[in-house]
């Protein structure tokens, strides 16, 4: 097959395949690297090969971060879920309610606010630091919890999804239904259209999740105390002190990894779920 | 894809049917729509609106000392005085032309790259689709600050392998732009590879059953019937990659960490934090905020207006 055209020597298997391995390892090897990395000791991060394996030293660098400065790593761990999971479980649902209402529901105002939605998605978030940042601390909520979990709620890329999945999954045919039977129009959201609007939601979610996960900007301005941190802030100061005091590698490289490792497993068992989600969102 | 043109429900609605929504039985429905939409809407005028309103009030301020300083400083007006400093000020300038530099690299490779990847993953030759694309998506659930840590170590002499491989000095004043294209280009292909897969599912099969029957080999058919019909979701994502690169914040500042080759305000985002956080100079980096808001917006319509023009 696809043997005829000019381009049948490149298009031939063995080329194809060739290149998606080159982007694989590409892809991968600086993983891989996290991985074996967080298996050495300090001693043998320096001297033995990036990817040769020295003595097998997981646990004792585990051990070591869990114990560092009392025991904050574990903080970050637990600050890291609570920004992300909450964050992203509650963030979701107000981007699913909106989008709903945007594509079922007329009210006034609905045009301008999908038009405000559409040009938030544009606005670059380094540009809202600083003032988010003076408006917290005239709210004295500067160094809080609030301070990083508020701004991040915001999702309008998440709105503009809901939208395109409440516009394609939810027949105005079942909602008409649903109001001659005398359901009112919040019971209506949340019993008939959030559930068919379902693999949508998952995947806002789980963007959602990994796009507060990974904020950097918000936490770096906000938080000034350790135990507030999510963990990517944490790690980034440790890590700038490396260059003075190697001891910290091994703790940020096994840190970084247990940062990724969920992330991952997340995405490998909810394939099924973003990927149709995400075909059935971006192709409106 | 619909990002800058929606279509909304009224025009896509056959002739005939009924409005969506319409609101029943005295008004409820424009009181669920204000629950429904209400605590986003709320979200995006406290967490958005309000913040660029405030940095625009801001960059045309600045804090003097009054007389001889007794009253502690005050706010003056000063039009677009802080402006022509940012504009005037050599640091921004170069940061703006390191982010310029890196852009004109970054965005053109990286799409490539992921258009090519995504044809590739397309071309019925190909087994193991989803091994493929979920290896190439990865790095993207990877945090820019372990990216930058990971790829720092990666560059860095006597742990990495990278110092011995590549053409350039990683770590070097001259080697950090493409140092940092090499992370950023990781971490977004997958991403990308996968949006523009996803589109090409939807080609029609029979477009390109017509094309084989018409003698286009796989790399005509590709080029000249898969890529234009992909064209609008190319376009998105060139918008949000060109606005990406100009916010390249998070890989520079810890590569900061490894190198004194990557200066505090290396970047017009890192310029704005150093103005607003170290020097505390908040009616400058207000500025400087607005002037990257700005170019973001001046750099998305071009685009958009680009893609119009391409699809007649």
């Amino acid at each position: 097959m696809n043997t005829t055209g000019s381009g049948s020597r490149w298009t031939s298997r063995g080329a194809v395949h060739a290149l998606l391995l080159i982007a694989s390892l590409y892809s991968l090897l600086p993983l891989v690297w996290l991985l074996t990395s967080s298996t050495k000791s300090l001693g043998d991060f320096s001297t033995t090969g990036a990817f040769a394996l020295g003595g097998f030293h997981l646990w004792d660098n585990l051990g070591d971060l869990f114990a560092e400065e009392d025991g904050v790593f574990l903080d970050w761990v637990r600050n890291s879920l609570l920004y992300a999971g909450l964050g992203a479980v509650l963030g979701s649902l107000i981007c699913a309610a909106c989008g709903y209402a945007i594509a079922k529901l007329r009210f006034p105002g609905r045009r301008l606010l999908f038009a405000v939605t559409l040009a938030g998605v544009l606005v670059p978030t380094t540009a809202l630091a600083l003032p988010l940042y003076l408006l917290a601390s005239q709210l004295r909520l500067v160094d809080t919890f609030w301070a990083v979990f508020i701004p991040l709620l915001t999702n309008p890329f998440g709105v503009y999804l809901a939208r395109a999945y409440a516009d394609a999954a939810i027949p105005d045919e079942v909602l008409e239904a649903a109001r001659i039977d005398g359901a009112g129009e919040l019971r209506i959201f949340f019993t008939v259209a959030l559930p068919m609007m379902r693999p949508g939601v998952v995947t806002i979610l789980l963007f959602q999740f990994v796009g507060i996960w990974n904020n950097f900007f918000l936490p770096l301005v906000m938080l000034t105390d350790p135990h507030l941190f999510p963990m990517n802030l944490g790690l980034f100061q440790w890590s700038s002190r490396v260059t003075q005091f190697p001891q910290y590698s091994p703790l940020v490289i096994t840190g970084s990894l247990l940062a990724v490792v969920p992330l991952v497993a997340a995405f490998l068992l909810l394939q099924r779920q973003w990927r149709s989600g995400l075909a059935s969102g971006s192709l409106k | 894809m619909t990002v800058l043109a929606p279509t909304t429900a009224e025009e896509t609605r056959p002739p005939g049917a009924p409005a969506p929504g319409r609101p029943r039985r005295g008004g409820r429905a424009p009181l669920a729509a204000l629950l429904l939409a209400g605590p986003f809407a709320l979200l995006l005028l406290g967490t958005v609106l309000v913040p660029i309103g405030y940095a625009l009030y801001l960059s045309l301020f600045t804090e003097r000392l009054s007389g001889l300083g007794f009253d502690g400083p005050h706010d003056v007006f000063v039009w677009l005085g802080n402006y022509a400093d940012v504009l005037g000020d050599g640091a921004f300038r170069d940061s703006v032309g390191n982010v310029a530099g890196y852009a004109l690299v970054h965005v053109p490779l990286m799409l490539g790259i992921a258009l090519v990847l995504a044809l590739l993953l397309d071309s019925a030759t190909v087994r193991l689709r989803q091994v493929w694309s979920l290896a190439v998506f990865l790095p993207y659930v990877v945090p820019g600050v372990i990216a930058g840590l990971i790829w720092a170590y990666l560059y860095s002499p006597n742990i990495g392998p990278l110092q011995d491989l590549l053409p350039w000095d990683p770590l070097g004043g001259n080697g950090v732009l493409p140092s940092l294209v090499t992370i950023t280009t990781w971490q977004w292909t997958g991403y990308n590879m996968i949006i523009f897969y996803t589109a090409l599912r939807t080609v029609p099969r029979d477009v390109l059953e017509a094309a084989r029957v018409d003698g286009a080999g796989p790399l005509r058919t590709a080029w000249s019937v898969k890529v234009p019909t992909i064209r609008p979701t190319i376009f998105v994502a060139l918008v949000f990659t060109v606005i990406g690169s100009l916010q390249l914040f998070t890989e520079p500042l810890v590569l900061r960490s490894f190198t004194g080759s990557v200066t505090s305000t290396w970047t017009p985002s890192l310029y704005v934090y150093e103005e607003a956080f170290i020097s505390n100079d908040y009616g400058r980096a207000a500025a400087a905020s607005m002037l990257l808001a700005l170019a973001s917006a001046l750099l998305s319509a071009l685009v958009m207006r680009l893609s119009a023009r391409r699809s007649r």
